[in-house]
C-alpha cells in the first residue's frame, strides 16, 4: 500500500506592488510618462555637472544668440545659456510639484479622513467649509492666497498647495464613506482596533488607489498654475531659472528671439505632458473600472 | 421643480456668507494694512501717524472685525465696493467696463471650446478606436498639458509674426480673436474628453440598441438618440469649465493686453491694492456661483431624475 504524500500546495505569493509594477511596465503611456519624470529627476540631481554653463552668468556679447553648437537652445536677453537655465529649471519644477502636492495631499487627506470617519457634525462643518472653497474657481482661490501672502516663490507654492486642499478632501471623504461600510473594517473594529488604527491602518490603505490617481493628475495641474503665477509676476521672480519666470522677460523679445520663449515653454509643456500620460497609465493600472 | 430651485437657493446662503467672509478676511489678514502701505516713507513720522489715524477711521480699520464685516456687507449692498488706493477712484468705475470685456472674452472662448470640444468628442466616440479617436485623445492630452501663456505666445508668433494674418498690435474687434482662441482651444480638450466618454456610455444603452434594431441610420442614432442624452451631462461640466475660463482669463488677458478684470487682478495684487483685489475676487466668485446655479437648474430641468436624487 502506497502512502499518500500530502504535498504542500505551491502558492507563490507575489506582493501586490510587484503585480502593479509589472502592469505599469507593460503600459506604454506609463513608460513614456515615467521616462520623462525620471529624466527630470536625473537632470535636477546632476544639474551642475550636466549644464554646460553657469545659469546665472551674464554675457552681454552673447545676448539673444539663436541656437548653435556653443548654445544648443540659444541665449537670452542678457546672454545667459538657455540650455543651462532649462536644466537648472528642473529643480524649481520638481520643488514646486513636491511642495504643492505635499501641502494639498496631506492636509486634504487628513480633512477627508476626519470628515468621512468622524461624527456627523464634524463632517458637515468640514464639508461646508470645503463647499465654500470650491465655490471659487481654482485659480481665483490661488489668487486670494497670493494677495494675502504677497508674491514670491514660496507664497506662490503655498497658495497653489492650499487651493488644492478641497479637491483632495472631497475625494478622500467620499472614498472613506464607501470603505468604512466594508466587512474588513467591521472585523478590525471587532478585533479591538482603536479608531486611529482603523483610520490609518485599515481605511487609508484602501483609499490609496484613487488618491494616487488623483495625485498624478492634480500635481501637473498645480505645476502649471504655479508657473502661470510666475509668468504673471506673482510667483517665482526673475532671475531665478524657473520656466514660467524665464518667460517674463523673454516674451518682450518674441518677435526677434523666438527661441528664448520656445525653450522654457517647451520644457514646461513636455514635463507636464509626461506627468499627465503617467497619470493616464496609473489610472489604467490602479482603477479597475477603466 | 420649484421646490428644487428653492432648495438649491437655500444651499447658496452659507456659501455666499462664506465667500463674503473670505474676501473680507483678505483685508484683515494682510500684514500691513493698506493705509500704512500708502504712506510708508512718504511723510515725516508725525504727519504720517496723523494721516494714518484719519484714514484708518475713514476706512473703519479701528473698529472690531465683526463690525467692519457688517459695514463691508452693508456697503456692498449699496453698490459701494470701496475705493482703489492706486487708481484713486471707486473700484466699481474701473471694474465695470473690464467686467464686460472679460465676459465677452469668456463667452467667445466658450463658444470656440464647445464647437471644437463637442465635434471632436462626438467624432471620436462615433469612430471609436480608429485613428480619428486616437488623434482626438492625443490632442486632448496636449490641450490639458499646454500652459495657456505659452500657447498664447505661440499664437502671436505664428499668426502675427510668421503668417502676418493678424496685426501685432490688433485693435477693435480683431483684438479678441487670438485670446479667445488661446482660451477656447485649451478648454476644448477636457470638454472633448467628457463628450467622448459620455457618448460612448450612452451608445451602449438599450434604447440605442432598440433604435438600431428598428433600422435607424447611424447618423440618426448619433444625433437624434444619443447626443441629446450625452449633452445633459456635458452641461454641468460646462458650468465648471466657465470657472476655468474666468480663471484662465487672468493670464491670457495679460499676454494679449485685453483689458479685462483678469489683467486688472494681476495688477491689483502687484500694487497691493486690496480694495480692488477684493472686489475682483468677489465679483468673479459671484459670477461663477450664478453660472453654476443656472447650469444645475437647467440640468434638473432637462433630466428630472436629478431632482429626485438630491
Amino acid at each position: 500500500m502506497s502512502t499518500v504524500v500530502l504535498e504542500e500546495p505551491i502558492v507563490a505569493i507575489i506582493p501586490r506592488w510587484r503585480v502593479m509594477a509589472g502592469k505599469l511596465l507593460r503600459n506604454r503611456a506609463a513608460v513614456v510618462g515615467g521616462s520623462v519624470v525620471l529624466a527630470l529627476l536625473l537632470l535636477a540631481a546632476f544639474a551642475p555637472w550636466i549644464a554646460p554653463y553657469d545659469p546665472f552668468k551674464i554675457n552681454p556679447v552673447q545676448r539673444l544668440k539663436p541656437p548653435s553648437f556653443q548654445h544648443w537652445f540659444g541665449t537670452d536677453e542678457v546672454g545667459r545659456d538657455l540650455l543651462s537655465r532649462i536644466i537648472f529649471g528642473t529643480r524649481y519644477f520638481l520643488l514646486i510639484c513636491l511642495i504643492t502636492a505635499s501641502i494639498s495631499a496631506t492636509i486634504g487627506t487628513l480633512l477627508g479622513l476626519i470628515a468621512g470617519a468622524g461624527s456627523a457634525l464634524t463632517d458637515s462643518i468640514i464639508m461646508r467649509i470645503i463647499d465654500i472653497l470650491l465655490a471659487f474657481p481654482y485659480i481665483l482661490l490661488v489668487l486670494v492666497v497670493v494677495a494675502i501672502l504677497g508674491p514670491s516663490l514660496w507664497t506662490g507654492m503655498a497658495a497653489v498647495g492650499i487651493a488644492g486642499i478641497p479637491g483632495y478632501a472631497r475625494l478622500v471623504r467620499s472614498s472613506v464613506l464607501t470603505v468604512k461600510r466594508e466587512d474588513y473594517v467591521t472585523s478590525a473594529r471587532a478585533l479591538g482596533a482603536s479608531d486611529a488604527e482603523i483610520l490609518f491602518g485599515t481605511v487609508l490603505p484602501n483609499v490609496m488607489s484613487p488618491l494616487i490617481v488623483y495625485l498624478a493628475f492634480a500635481t501637473p495641474l498645480s505645476a502649471l498654475i504655479a508657473s502661470a503665477l510666475s509668468f504673471a509676476g506673482l510667483g517665482t521672480q526673475p532671475p531665478a531659472p524657473e520656466w514660467g519666470a524665464m518667460l517674463v522677460n523673454s516674451r518682450t523679445y518674441l518677435f526677434s528671439a523666438w527661441w528664448a520663449v520656445a525653450a522654457p515653454g517647451m520644457a514646461l509643456f513636455i514635463s507636464i505632458f509626461g506627468m499627465n500620460i503617467l497619470g493616464n497609465g496609473l489610472r489604467d493600472v490602479l482603477d479597475p473600472r477603466s | 421643480m420649484a421646490q428644487y430651485v428653492v432648495r438649491r437657493l437655500l444651499l447658496l446662503v452659507p456659501v455666499v456668507i462664506g465667500i463674503l467672509l473670505i474676501t473680507f478676511l483678505m483685508k484683515a489678514l494682510i500684514p500691513t494694512d493698506a493705509v500704512t502701505a500708502m504712506y510708508q516713507g512718504q511723510l515725516s513720522e508725525k504727519e504720517a501717524a496723523q494721516a494714518i489715524a484719519t484714514l484708518r477711521a475713514k476706512y473703519h480699520l479701528d473698529l472690531p472685525w465683526y463690525q467692519q464685516f457688517f459695514i463691508y456687507v452693508g456697503d456692498l449692498m449699496q453698490g459701494d465696493f470701496g475705493e482703489s488706493i492706486r487708481l484713486r477712484k471707486p473700484v466699481i468705475d474701473e471694474i465695470g467696463y473690464r467686467y464686460v470685456n472679460t465676459i465677452l472674452l469668456t463667452a467667445l472662448s466658450l463658444v470656440i471650446a464647445l464647437v471644437l470640444g463637442l465635434t471632436t468628442g462626438i467624432l471620436a466616440a462615433a469612430r471609436r478606436n480608429t485613428w480619428l479617436d486616437v488623434t482626438a485623445t492625443t490632442v486632448g492630452l496636449f490641450g490639458i498639458s499646454m500652459p495657456a501663456f505659452f500657447f498664447g505666445l505661440l499664437l502671436i508668433l505664428v499668426f502675427s509674426v510668421w503668417l502676418r494674418i493678424l496685426p501685432v498690435v490688433p485693435h477693435g474687434w480683431m483684438a479678441i480673436i487670438l485670446p479667445a482662441f488661446a482660451l477656447g482651444i485649451i478648454e476644448a480638450a477636457p470638454l472633448s474628453q467628457v463628450a467622448r466618454s459620455n457618448m460612448i456610455d450612452v451608445m451602449r444603452r438599450d434604447y440605442i440598441l432598440a433604435a438600431r434594431a428598428r433600422g435607424q441610420s447611424e447618423m440618426a442614432l448619433i444625433f437624434r438618440h444619443a447626443l441629446p442624452n450625452a449633452l445633459i451631462v456635458v452641461l454641468t461640466v460646462v458650468g465648471l469649465q466657465i470657472g476655468n475660463l474666468l480663471g484662465g482669463a487672468f493670464i491670457v488677458e495679460t499676454i494679449f493686453s485685453w483689458h479685462g478684470i483678469g489683467e486688472l487682478a494681476v495688477n491689483a495684487i502687484q500694487w497691493r491694492d486690496f480694495a480692488l483685489t477684493q472686489a475682483i475676487i468677489l465679483i468673479s466668485a459671484a459670477t461663477y456661483l450664478i453660472i453654476n446655479l443656472v447650469a444645475d437648474i437647467m440640468y434638473a430641468w432637462l433630466d428630472p431624475r436629478v431632482e429626485l436624487v438630491s
